[in-house]
């Protein structure tokens, strides 16, 4: 059951997130009626699985739902934003279901007002004036029966100008190789529509478990004879018979069904309803085994990977040392051995690390909706772009990211795009843009949020941190545009005239900030004003592994990410001067402190001092700093381990990892030195 | 039997000098022979620093030093006894690992008001099995965090 549950909340979230897309864009183009459809599938699948876990509020609201898309599909009722605005109510609410089944709920929430309302959008615009034809011409004599969805289809299609038939083919009874002429036929069928229904289920038919004949209907806008002949074709079968399917006569059966379907349903999701909706699961899961065999995807759980890699970590080290090992002995076989071994084992960590990739479209998909509240919110308009979706990055990063570009897509809804009169009076379109753009480049992915609002007034900023005295006015005038922009990051630090809920209280933008850091990443502003303003974050592909120097202090190894060092030198003892009790050197024309690691980490003595010192120079933005080693081992890749929920906040070390020989090394966070 | 099993408590036992302690057997993950300990900066004494405990990185205690007994160079029959409690996993140096037992809870008393050196504070019990007198570690108080860093 369990597993069930799980297979069922992924796929309703899912058909939820469809919903939630395709809604955005039914609002774009209120007259595509393949929105809907697509809509209407989506949520049809739902309330089918739903019926079937049975998640009765989860049906019902889902059904109420399907009625209004229903309305809509038939040119009933009118696509307006209002009417938008309930839908998408009743997807919050199947959302918070679904999350509340998740969490191990019940599902069961009172949806009594957005039912209501649907009821009323379904109603109020319902015309009465729909006569029933009772007229039933017999041309046609119908063998297959329908369920609701493929009625739908038949029904749409034919509205499309498709033709439907119910088509019978007969086999020869010495045919030897059945299987094979269904796969014939079927292809035949498929470039000339699309089969709706087959009887046996393809699936049956492909296992050849069936007697001579079987009946496919086929949605087509080929002419009935023409499919004759071209299915008469396919060797070995003996008759074809094409009838056109009568849609007044289907409609009529249909109803009297559908009828008593409804009133039932309208009491709770019922026994009757329910079966109808297994046989549709059972057709969808049908669906969907098909695709997996074109797209063969699984589920893996997260931790599963991380055990996965955890256990490759092991293999490395072992591979380390396997390497030594093989060198001392200077087997020339052994070593053959242990290379082929290696470069095994790295093509194995490129495909673990791969298997942790996750696209933004995941953080993305949701920042559609938000964006258009936000905008009827403040009664502005907004066109958002999202632009490379599917660029990918390790999972862990991807958790972290949703909150800051939140953050920063209010910001520019918020503080940046105009209100619509003023875009005008400024000649420009009254909608105003946001992208959000994502793109890899080097080691690096990055996320930029565009906008064409107001752009940062550096006069008003400037005033706002000398008010909250977050800068002197004497430093004020020496800024430049860039640094003047980055003050707004400055915590306390708020633009907005008035406090609005939209952006938070000027707590918003130091935490985003702070957030982005402490991934390793950064954040830059690009500002013009009247044109727009361009947040732009940059961030590591990866957290799990990172390039690192190592050195040596003493007996003990220290690793500095490679992201916050500029360069390594090696100077002179008599180098070094004094500053205010503070040790300098003179690093190309700037001064720049120096930071003795052996004594920040109070590591005991054990080497003499020696006249020359190593040195790394780190930064934290502007700010330089050397810090003083013994020597350098190297450049290397490493796995970062964090130190544990004990060790919490170990001054200047922001994790672990494990070298090659199997023991650890700590790794020196820079920003936590530099102050 | 389904009595025998409640009224019995099942634990690791190891020793302090000259003293016997015992953790129930659920908090105890594995038992490990000293390997190279990379020193962390800047923390408590007691913290020795971390190993690399199968790929995963555990810091580690020296129990001795936790409760202000003398310290005592590691030999072949120092252990590390992996402990988890929550979230934290930690491992303990203790001088040996000696044994698995049953003890029946009832054979479970009160610390005394004085145990030589260890503070009542880390001790939930003492326990008489035959002989041996088992002093049960109270694991949330020696690993209390508050006091780590």
């Amino acid at each position: 059951m369990n597993q069930y549950l799980e297979i069922f909340i992924d796929e309703s979230k899912e058909h939820l997130q469809t919903i939630n897309e395709q809604l955005l864009e039914l609002e774009k183009n209120p007259n595509d009626l393949s929105i809907v459809n697509e809509i209407f599938r989506s949520a049809h699948t739902l309330k089918g699985m739903s019926a079937t876990m049975g998640f009765e509020d989860l049906a019902n609201l889902t059904h109420q739902m399907e009625n209004v898309l229903d309305g809509i599909r038939n040119h009933k009722i009118q696509v307006i934003p209002e009417l938008l605005d309930v839908v998408f109510a009743a997807v919050d609410d199947l959302e918070a279901m679904v999350n509340s089944i998740a969490e191990g709920g019940d599902g069961k929430r009172d949806v009594r007002e957005v039912v209501q309302q649907l009821k009323q959008i379904e109603q109020g615009e319902l015309p009465t004036t729909q006569t029933k034809q009772e007229t039933a011409p017999a041309a046609s004599v119908l063998t297959q029966t329908y369920g609701e969805f493929e009625y739908n289809i038949l029904q749409e299609s034919k509205e499309q100008g498709f033709n439907a038939y119910e088509i019978r083919v007969k086999l020869r009874a010495d045919c030897l190789l059945k299987a094979a002429r269904v796969f014939m036929v079927f292809e035949v069928l498929n470039e000339a529509g699309e089969v709706i229904k087959s009887n046996p289920s393809v699936e049956l038919l492909e296992e050849e478990q069936f007697d001579q004949e079987f009946l496919v209907t086929l949605v087509t806008k080929e002419p009935g004879e023409q499919l004759q002949q071209r299915i008469s074709k396919v060797s070995e079968v003996e008759e074809v018979v094409v009838a056109p399917i009568d849609m007044e006569q289907l409609k009529i059966a249909q109803e009297q069904a559908e009828q008593a379907a409804v009133l039932q349903e309208e009491v709770a999701a019922t026994i009757v309803a329910e079966k109808e909706e297994q046989k549709e699961e059972s057709k969808e899961k049908e669906a969907t085994h098909k695709n997996a065999t074109t797209n063969k995807t699984i589920r893996v759980n997260i931790e599963r990977l991380d055990i996965l890699m955890n256990l490759f970590e092991e293999l490395v080290i072992d591979r380390g040392r396997l390497e030594q090992i093989s060198r001392e002995l200077n087997h020339p076989e052994l070593h053959e051995t242990v290379e082929r071994m290696s470069r095994i084992s790295s093509d194995l960590q490129n495909i673990i690390l791969n298997m942790r990739m996750v696209p933004v479209e995941t953080v993305f998909n949701r920042f559609p909706r938000m964006v258009r509240q936000l905008a009827r919110d403040l009664g502005k308009k907004i066109n958002l772009e999202i632009i490379g979706a599917e660029t990918e990055l390790d999972r862990t990063v991807i958790d972290e990211i949703g909150d800051p570009l939140v953050h920063l897509l209010r910001n520019a809804i918020d503080h940046g795009i105009e209100m619509p009169e003023v875009r005008r009076a400024k000649g420009k379109p009254e909608e105003g843009t946001v992208k959000l753009k994502a793109y890899h480049s080097g080691n690096h992915v990055f996320i930029e949020i565009e906008d064409d609002g107001a752009g940062i007034n550096r006069e008003k900023v400037l005033q706002k941190a000398i008010n909250k005295g977050i800068i002197s006015k004497q430093n004020a005038a020496n800024l430049t545009d860039k640094q003047v922009y980055e003050l707004i990051f400055a915590s306390g630090f708020s633009t907005a005239d008035k406090i609005s809920d939209i952006s938070g209280r000027g707590v918003g933008l130091d935490v985003v900030k702070s957030t982005i850091e402490s991934l390793g990443g950064s954040v830059t502003i690009d500002s013009e004003e009247g044109i727009g303003s361009t947040f732009s974050i940059q961030l590591p592909l990866t957290l799990s592994i990172i390039s690192v120097m190592l050195v040596e202090i003493q007996n003990e190894k220290y690793a500095i990410p490679l992201s916050s060092i500029i360069e390594t030198a090696i100077i002179r003892k008599e180098d070094i001067l004094h500053a205010h009790h503070q040790k300098v050197i003179d690093f190309r024309g700037k001064v720049v402190p120096l930071l003795f690691l052996k004594d920040v980490f109070e590591i005991p003595s054990v080497k003499e001092e020696e006249d020359f010192f190593s040195i790394v120079i780190v930064r934290k933005g502007e700010k330089m700093a050397g810090l003083v080693v013994d020597s350098f081992i190297g450049q290397q890749e490493v796995v970062l381990k964090s130190l544990g929920n004990y060790l919490t906040s170990v001054f200047a070390i922001s994790g672990a990892t494990i070298l090659g020989d199997g023991q650890v090394a700590l790794i020196v966070d820079c920003n936590a030195l530099i102050k | 039997m389904v009595e025998v099993q409640e009224t019995e408590l099942k634990v690791i036992v190891f020793q302090l000098k000259d003293e016997e302690y015992a953790i129930p057997v659920q908090q105890v993950r594995s038992i490990e022979k000293v390997q190279h300990i990379t020193r962390v900066p800047r923390t408590p004494k007691f913290v020795k620093g971390v190993i690399n405990l199968r790929g995963v990185v555990t810091p580690i205690i020296d129990l001795r030093e936790r409760f202000g007994i003398e310290a005592q160079p590691f030999n072949e029959q120092t252990r590390i006894i992996i402990v988890a409690l929550g979230e934290v996993e930690v491992g303990l140096i203790v001088d040996a690992a000696n044994d698995v037992l049953d003890i029946p809870t009832k054979s479970v008393e009160p610390p005394p008001e004085v145990i030589e050196a260890v503070e009542v504070d880390y001790i939930t019990g003492v326990a008489k099995v035959g002989k041996r007198l088992l002093i049960l570690l109270n694991l949330e108080k020696v690993l209390d965090t508050e006091k780590v860093v």
